[in-house]
């Protein structure tokens, strides 16, 4: 009866019917359509990974090459290139703003903001999210602090040179380095910005993914998307404002005298007055955030890949159940391993002992969602289309990057590889390449929902895929070997003293590889913007998906769907699915049954 | 080697170039102006599958080629009593973990290469196995449990060490852009510090008044007497640094405000390590280098860099600290007892230092 009288009040949720007319400003600048912001996120996103790409590659010749004069530091880096050669300073400043720009600006607000903006209304039938206004001004809040970190580039003094953890004393002191300065003042400024943006995005996924799903659409029947980016929104709720007291107080040992983490400091030449204070205070402030951060890069990428590997292998995703609960494992337990960064920062070490169990922990639910994968790929009929070819590689480089974790993890093994390329080798691939690979699989995958029907091309989609690859392993396989030779990281050159020598070898192969892959993002680049506007208009539902979003409207219009909104019968993963007798698919001729289509006679109920 | 490397890659590029260009070609083929034309096609799901196939070989391609010709460059034997029980550690870990690597990524690829989409298959509707996830969940913890607990005791030796009855105490002692080290001396008890003290030619800021700091000895260069207990004071004079010796597989961070510690004891002396096979092949090697780079450095006019001849070991500092971070390092010389006591016969005390200040 009441089940009757909600279908009844569903049908004449008539919303989507009213257009009017937008001025461009209202469509396409301050827009409160998730659609739109989810477009605004992504090329600002893609527009900072480009800086910080190239940032990469001016450090990677520097390390390669570290005699040489490159006119390319003269025309980047100005002042900081005279002659060719690179200044010490600028070298950590670069180090430090890619870290920043790759980690919260491209695999942050660029993949979560993305998709979670695109896909959470869509794919649990709701017109919006639960708060337009909210996302319009999560989304300028994102660009103010976009803004501020790239003018923060400009300054003279140089941008932030700490490292992308801005540990203090280095970090609160101007006459350490001088970036530590003006620059260092618009690093906090712009993060405390992009930290409101992130906390008012995340408040509204989470508000819209329990409050606005569409009838039918309980929590189990959920695509693993939404799941992945409603707990990311968690994490994020629960860890940011913890990086943004680490901040302020930063700010204020920094400006106002106080002495939260200085003490005993004698610099240029005099004693400062602070005292009492610790940077290991700072530490655990900051990686409460820095850890979690990891699983905020890495679960939205996750998502992405189990929806894009279902769909594109025919198959339900295996162990939906197990999926889900892995996803809340990871979640929980990645707030209670912050410690692991800091086994050796003087920290008690029985507090090592507890961080190196929890750590260790984590490689379970890890390794369920990468057994899973396997099996959802073992009797599939693969499409191999590009976001699926970026869904596999994927869960390579997570396997790969996730296994030398169980070195980092032991407090014991980190002990002679914490801070060496090792880590670098390590952190890169399993979040910084892997969340890549979810970011592309992502983009192609959704492309023609983003951008009215119009589709990638696939053939430049398979360049840029195989180049990637190759490239993404080249450079971050034998980066492990130079770790374990004991190489710091962050340093401007390994050859100021003559012990490593020998690796230069490493070096310039590793850098050829990054030129090669880099060049391979161009191909990606090309492929995006001429498909903006000239792609192809593919089918309405062109990967035969079960999701909610391809029954949407292919012409963006707010409120997404024409008529009601679909009503959802079952689960998202009913690919293949037989008919009792197993004569045929449960819908004859057609291995798909969306989520919007009422059980059929025929078939069997999963209880999903 | 790098010869090799290069041809492989460049090997591996022409055939990817080449299967390119055959999809390219055969994408052409077909009406491109239809609607499903982005969509991939049974040609697309055989390329790729083949390329899945190659891109394992790859990969275990280079991981062999990793192996072969990198691990050279893994640290020596270690030359700490408790480096022999780390290594032993890291090795298990990472032929475990190399084990899983081979395996997985095989599967991974083989899947896709076996289950390759063709029009009119069939995929299997597998939704649920509860015996196979309670496998795969229940042996990473049998094993992560093993591993957890070697490792944790394995820290714990380290970590919470007994102080040995003859041990040394040294300082260590970090500021922008170098170290110093500052012994105990001969009542074997640090004297008081603290920065405010420091001036002149106290460096390292030694509370004067203090008469246990009086015999203290404070010198630039960490020498260490073989198969004794050295327990280290860290202190910093101005940001983090971390103070990593990776021949000792000791690291322990250098945290302005307070004082850290690790301790090992050192087995093996600087002129044993250097008759070893393994330090004569490195030298060999950089020798070679370097002398290139003279050659390289004197054609550019820059003149000849410096000689190197003999290996030492030496502490790095390894948290960024700023400009010269890369280049902050100090000597370390480990020796017999009696080489140990005649240098530090030759080195003046702190007492001896001030009162020639004065």
């Amino acid at each position: 009866m009441s089940e009757h009288a909600l279908t009844a009040d569903h049908s004449h949720d008539d919303h989507g019917h009213h257009h009017h007319e937008q001025t461009f400003i209202e469509k396409y600048i301050f827009s409160t359509d998730h659609k739109m912001i989810s477009k605004q996120y992504l090329i600002t996103g893609l527009i900072m990974g480009i800086i910080g790409i190239a940032m990469s590659l001016l450090f990677r010749l520097q390390l390669a090459w570290p005699d040489h004069q490159f006119t390319a530091f003269e025309i980047f880096l100005g002042d900081w290139g005279k002659d060719g050669v690179m200044d010490p300073n600028i070298y950590l400043a670069l180090v430090t703003i890619h870290g920043t720009i790759m980690v919260f600006f491209v695999l942050t607000a660029g993949l979560s903001g993305t998709f979670s903006n695109l896909l959470i209304p869509l794919q649990i039938g709701a017109r919006d999210m639960a708060s337009g206004f909210l996302n319009m001004v999560s989304y300028w809040l994102f660009f103010i602090s976009s803004v501020i970190m790239v003018l923060s580039l400009f300054v003279e003094s140089g941008p932030a040179a700490a490292g992308w953890t801005i540990y203090p004393p280095l970090s609160a002191l101007p006459n350490s380095i001088p970036a530590s300065g003006l620059g260092m003042t618009l690093w906090l400024v712009s993060m405390a910005i992009f930290i409101a943006s992130s906390l008012l995005g995340s408040l509204n996924y989470i508000v819209t993914v329990i409050n606005l799903r569409t009838k039918g659409m309980s929590m189990t029947r959920l695509p693993l998307t939404i799941w992945a980016f409603f707990v990311t929104a968690i994490i994020g709720v629960v860890s940011f404002p913890v990086l943004l007291s680490a901040a302020l107080m930063l700010i204020m040992d920094r400006s106002f005298g106080t002495s939260f983490f200085l003490s005993d400091i004698y610099i240029g030449g005099e004693v400062l007055h602070n005292s009492g204070g610790s940077p290991v205070l700072f530490e655990h402030l900051f990686w409460f955030l820095g850890h979690p951060e990891v699983y905020i890069v890495l679960l939205p990428a996750l998502g992405i890949t189990s929806e894009v590997i279902a769909t594109n292998s025919r198959k339900p995703i295996f162990g939906y159940r197990a999926m889900v609960a892995s996803i809340l494992a990871i979640a929980f337990l990645s707030t209670i391993v912050w410690g692991h960064h800091m086994f050796i920062s003087g920290m008690n070490p029985f507090l090592g002992s507890v961080f190196t169990f929890t750590t260790l922990l984590i490689a379970i639910p890890s390794a369920v969602k990468a057994f899973n994968y396997i099996t959802t790929l073992w009797k599939g009929n693969l499409q191999f289309n590009p976001g699926m070819l970026f869904s596999i590689g994927l869960v390579s480089t997570f396997i790969s990057g996730g296994l030398t974790g169980i070195i980092l993890g032991d407090s014991t093994l980190d002990i002679n590889v914490h801070d060496t390329y090792f880590v670098v080798a390590h952190f890169h691939l399993v979040m910084g390449i892997s969340a890549l690979y979810g970011l592309f699989a992502g983009v192609y995958h959704w492309f023609p929902k983003m951008f009215e029907g119009r589709m990638m091309n696939k053939n430049l989609g398979y360049v840029h895929f195989w180049i990637t690859v190759i490239g993404a392993y080249g450079i971050f396989f034998p980066m492990h070997f130079i770790g374990m030779a004991g190489l710091p990281r962050r340093y401007y050159t390994n050859s100021a003293f003559p012990y490593f020598d020998d690796l230069i070898d490493v070096n310039v192969a590793i850098t050829i590889f990054a030129f090669i892959t880099a060049a391979a993002q161009l191909v990606f680049l090309y492929n995006f913007v001429h498909s903006m506007f000239y792609g192809k208009v593919g089918p309405k539902n062109p990967w035969d998906s079960n999701t909610l979003e391809w029954t949407a409207e292919v012409k963006h219009i707010h409120g997404n769907w024409d008529g009601p909104i679909p009503e959802v019968h079952r689960w998202a993963y009913d690919y293949s699915k037989l008919n009792k007798d197993e004569s045929d698919y449960v819908i004859p001729g057609q291995d798909f049954v969306p989520q919007h289509i009422p059980l059929q006679d025929n078939e069997e109920e999963m209880h999903h | 080697m790098t010869g090799l490397l290069a041809l492989i890659v460049v090997i591996l590029f022409v055939v990817t170039l080449w299967q390119m260009s055959k999809i390219f070609k055969l994408s052409q083929l077909k009406n491109t102006n239809s609607e499903t034309a982005q969509i991939a096609n049974d040609k697309d799901n055989t390329i790729n599958a083949k390329l899945m196939i190659m891109f394992l070989i790859f990969l275990y391609a280079i991981t062999i080629y990793c192996f072969w010709n990198y691990s050279k460059f893994y640290l020596p034997e270690p030359s700490s009593a408790h480096g022999g029980s780390y290594d032993t550690l890291m090795f298990i870990t990472l032929a475990l973990i190399m084990f899983v690597q081979v395996v997985t990524q095989a599967l991974l690829h083989y899947f896709a290469y076996k289950y390759k989409g063709r029009k009119g298959n069939r995929a299997l509707f597998y939704a649920d196995n509860d015996k196979l996830e309670f496998i795969w969940t229940i042996i990473p913890v049998i094993v992560l449990a093993g591993l957890i607990i070697y490792g944790l005791f394995t820290w714990s030796d380290i970590m919470n060490f007994e102080e040995e009855e003859d041990a040394i105490v040294i300082e260590l002692y970090a500021k922008r852009f170098n170290w110093e080290a500052r012994y105990a001396g001969t009542d074997n008890t640090l004297g008081n510090a603290n920065v405010r003290f420091i001036e002149g030619a106290n460096t390292v800021g030694v509370d004067a008044s203090d008469t246990d700091a009086m015999d203290d000895v404070v010198v630039k260069e960490l020498h260490l007497p073989v198969g004794r207990q050295v327990i280290f004071k860290l202190r910093s004079q101005d940001v983090l640094h971390s103070a990593y010796m990776p021949h000792f597989r000791s690291q322990m961070n250098v945290v302005p405000g307070m004082i850290t510690q690790f301790a090992f004891t050192p087995t093996v002396t600087t002129e044993e390590i250097r008759e070893t096979e393994y330090m004569r092949d490195k030298m060999q090697v950089i020798k070679e280098i370097r002398k290139e780079k003279n050659e390289e450095s004197i054609a550019r006019g820059d003149g000849p860099i410096d000689a190197y001849d003999e290996f030492d070991y030496y502490l790095l500092c390894n948290k960024i600290c700023g400009a010269s971070h890369y280049n902050m390092q100090m000597k370390i010389v480990v020796e017999t007892q009696e080489e140990f006591d005649a240098w530090m016969a030759e080195q003046k005390t702190f007492g001896e230092q001030i009162a020639a200040q004065n």
